[in-house]
């Protein structure tokens, strides 16, 4: 009964947020120095980060930047876009943006609120791969600096394996083998994942196993520019792939969230996670055994390999700010192979999107960058271009996949229906 | 005559003339209902109205009339997942009118025999939930029904054929104290005689139920679904909790609510139409109103109420 108010209450709270978001506070509007030295303000959604930046980052470039101070003012996530755009409109945001990736950034590039950075010092360092959450459609303008990427893999109990003489597979086949080997066993649960949640299912199996078929940035511009369609076998196969997981994943798979896998795995009761390099610090915290972690498996043995390695956060500088030579000066040092080391090694499992290596300390963080030595970079699928229409391909794509998974869709028509979706708004750029 | 207030009125009638106006029943009432007039108009009236509005502008503000309209029960896209969400809206109150109608009339019958000990301690466990947070509900059935920690193996709400029933259920296990009280309250005011003269006369206790007190019960049963139905129409925060926002699995689970909150703040990765979701509410309100229209055009001239 009680949601009769629901829509009254909506309602309210829309119309005090617009009442208070024009208010809002903000301490940023271009900071003034004291003294001599001039304090630049950081606009982040990584509330998380707060500690590591204040404690490590900030004192590592103040001290080889005299007269630029640093403050880090993060927002929380979800607020984060629409605080900062408000904030951008009424001229009080921080002078140093962090960037999303993709549309979100690239509306605020075309108002007016980002500087181009493609003549930074250390710009060079960043391939196309790298850039491409953070460039115009024609690819000629970058607008943020990248600064981190997460990488897709596969977590593994090394006690399980250990146990039952297995190795970590290489390809599909192997793959096929050791969870079968698990199954028989029967003490753990192959997968531990579940598809009620969908978008780990989307993002982590579907974008993760995938660039191996569609061979990475190849297939995914060749759906860009319209040269490839959904229904073409290199986008099926993963689809087919991934119809054979749900026998290997625990009873009820499709009642059960991503947090209860991430349970189920830590418990030591699963032996295989798809997952990412975000939770490597979560892992290691909870998980009583030994991890370990393999890349996604190839379709044939010696085919070349690649890897889903998503930018996932930029730096750009607010263009109406008052400091613009210092935050250029800051933005530069962001794209240093300093700057890439300390954030690397100090958030592991958020990689430096710089070319060229970088040591990281933590084990299997160094094992998640080290694909990019022999494998090819690219990001996830639908992330660039293909999701700003109606409907959108991250809605279609999580729930396609896990009906695929559940066994309700079959992956010839869950193709088929994501082509139909695309096609119903998308004219290839080019 | 000593009494005060006669020799009291011309004193206050020369000091104040608008003391006198306020003296008026009229303006009294006014008076008296100002403060929550204001505050229902401000928070109720004037957001409705303009969430109306909303509708017939386009997402940057500008009058585009009728258009959004338009493309919700015109474009292909929009009127499928509008249906939809309005097909599977009705099978959630219908779920919902099934099951509590019946099940709360049974408990609040059993809660009014007379030897029954503990009817208070009952009626108070069978009311709890009715207390708690949606959220709790949701996430303490999540637990109950997750097939890894919880009592069945069956992934009842990852399936599409079960989702939108289990769900169901759960509200109605939730808010089943409600018609339990209005039942019960009908129940308890119906006079002892009748009661008794029916028995006087032979008839059994079962006879007795339906021939004297089910018809002096059945206009509650219209009170209570049109509550029912309001609620259940307006319904986002139990599917929100226990689904989330993608009303998965398959959109199964997608009620006016949740589709209107996709269509407004957009879905997991953004993307969200501040005109299209007020279009949305704006069809949601209109349901709501033809569902009252009829309710009170049929229902209402059909039910015979006796009065006691």
């Amino acid at each position: 009964m009680q949601t009769r108010k629901l829509m009254a209450g909506v309602l309210v709270a829309g119309l005090l947020a617009a009442a208070c978001g024009s208010g809002d506070e903000d301490a940023g509007g271009g900071g003034g120095g004291d003294g001599d030295a001039v304090t630049l303000v950081v606009e982040s959604w990584r509330a998380d980060d707060k500690a590591v930046w204040e404690d490590t980052i900030i004192p590592a470039f103040e001290e080889s930047h005299e007269g630029i101070e640093l403050e880090f003012q993060p927002t929380a996530p979800t607020e984060y876009n629409a605080a900062l755009e408000n904030r951008l409109d009424g001229g009080e945001a921080g002078d140093i943006i962090a960037c999303r990736p993709f549309d979100i950034s690239l509306e605020l590039f075309e108002a007016g609120h980002l500087e181009a950075v493609d003549d930074l010092e250390g710009m060079d360092a960043f391939d196309d791969v790298a850039r491409s959450g953070w460039v115009t459609d024609d690819g000629a303008t970058t607008y943020c600096v990248p600064m981190a990427s997460v990488i897709h893999g596969f977590y593994y109990n090394k006690d399980v394996f250990d146990e039952l003489g297995l190795e970590p597979p290489t390809t599909t086949e192997d793959l096929h083998t050791v969870l079968d080997a698990i199954a028989a066993d029967g003490a753990a649960t192959p997968i531990a994942q579940g598809t009620v949640d969908q978008w780990d299912i989307a993002e982590v199996d579907y974008t993760g196993i995938g660039p191996n078929y569609w061979k990475g940035e190849e297939g995914r511009q060749a759906l860009i520019d319209g040269s490839a369609q959904f229904t073409d076998p290199e986008y099926v196969a993963p689809f087919e792939e991934l119809a054979t997981w749900g026998q290997y994943m625990p009873d009820g798979y499709e009642a059960l969230s991503y947090d209860d896998a991430k349970v189920l795995f830590t418990n030591g009761d699963g032996a295989i996670f798809p997952g990412g390099s975000w939770e490597i610090t979560g892992f290691e915290r909870d998980a009583g055994f030994e991890l370990g972690v393999f890349a996604p498996p190839l379709p044939t043995d010696g085919d070349p390999c690649y890897i889903s390695d998503h930018v996932d956060i930029g730096m750009g500088m607010n263009a109406d700010t008052e400091h613009a030579d210092e935050a250029r000066t800051f933005l530069e040092w962001v794209a240093s192979e300093e700057f890439a080391q300390l954030y690397s090694n100090e958030l592991p499992g958020f990689f430096s999107l710089r070319e060229g290596a970088v040591e990281v300390d933590n084990a299997l963080a160094d094992d998640f960058v080290s694909w990019r030595d022999d494998c090819e970079s690219t990001i996830r699928l639908p992330a660039q271009k293909l999701n700003r229409g109606d409907p959108a391909m991250w809605d279609e794509l999580y729930a396609v996949s896990s009906e695929v998974v559940n066994g309700t869709l079959t992956p010839a028509d869950a193709a088929q229906r994501l082509q139909e979706g695309l096609d119903s708004w998308y004219t290839p750029s080019e | 005559m000593s009494d005060p207030s006669v020799r009291l009125a011309p004193a206050f009638a020369a000091s104040s003339p608008r003391r006198r106006r306020l003296r008026s029943p009229g303006a009294r009432a006014l008076l008296f209902c100002a403060p929550a007039l204001v505050i229902y108009s401000t928070f109720m009236v004037w957001p409705l109205l303009q969430s109306l509005r909303f509708a017939l502008l386009d997402d940057a503000g500008d009058w585009v009339g009728l258009d959004n309209f338009d493309k919700l029960f015109g474009d292909p896209l929009w009127s499928e997942r509008f249906w939809r969400a309005l097909r599977q809206n009705m099978q959630f109150f219908l779920f919902h009118c099934l099951v509590q109608n019946p099940v709360g009339l049974t408990l609040a019958a059993l809660l009014t025999v007379q030897r029954l000990r503990g009817a208070n301690v009952y009626r108070t466990l069978i009311f709890v939930p009715t207390t708690l947070s949606v959220v709790i509900v949701g996430f303490a059935w999540r637990l109950i029904l997750s097939p890894l920690w919880g009592i069945v193996h069956t992934p009842l709400l990852g399936r599409t054929s079960t989702a939108l029933p289990t769900l169901s259920l759960i509200s109605v296990w939730q808010w089943i104290g409600i018609p339990m009280i209005f039942f019960y309250a009908t129940l308890i005011s119906i006079p002892k005689e009748l009661i008794d003269a029916s028995r006087v006369d032979g008839a059994s206790a079962w006879r007795t139920f339906w021939r004297v007190s089910f018809p002096l019960v059945l206009p509650m049963f219209g009170v209570i679904t049109i509550v029912t139905y309001i609620a259940n129409m307006n319904a986002f925060d139990l599917v929100f909790t226990v689904q989330g926002v993608q009303a998965g699995p398959a959109y199964s689970t997608d009620l006016l609510g949740t589709l209107f909150y996709r269509s407004a703040y957009g879905s997991v990765q953004g993307g969200g139409d501040r005109a299209m979701g007020a279009t949305v509410a704006s069809a949601t309100f209109a349901v709501i109103l033809v569902g009252l229209l009829l309710f009170f055009l049929v229902w209402r001239r059909r039910v015979r109420t006796y009065q006691l």
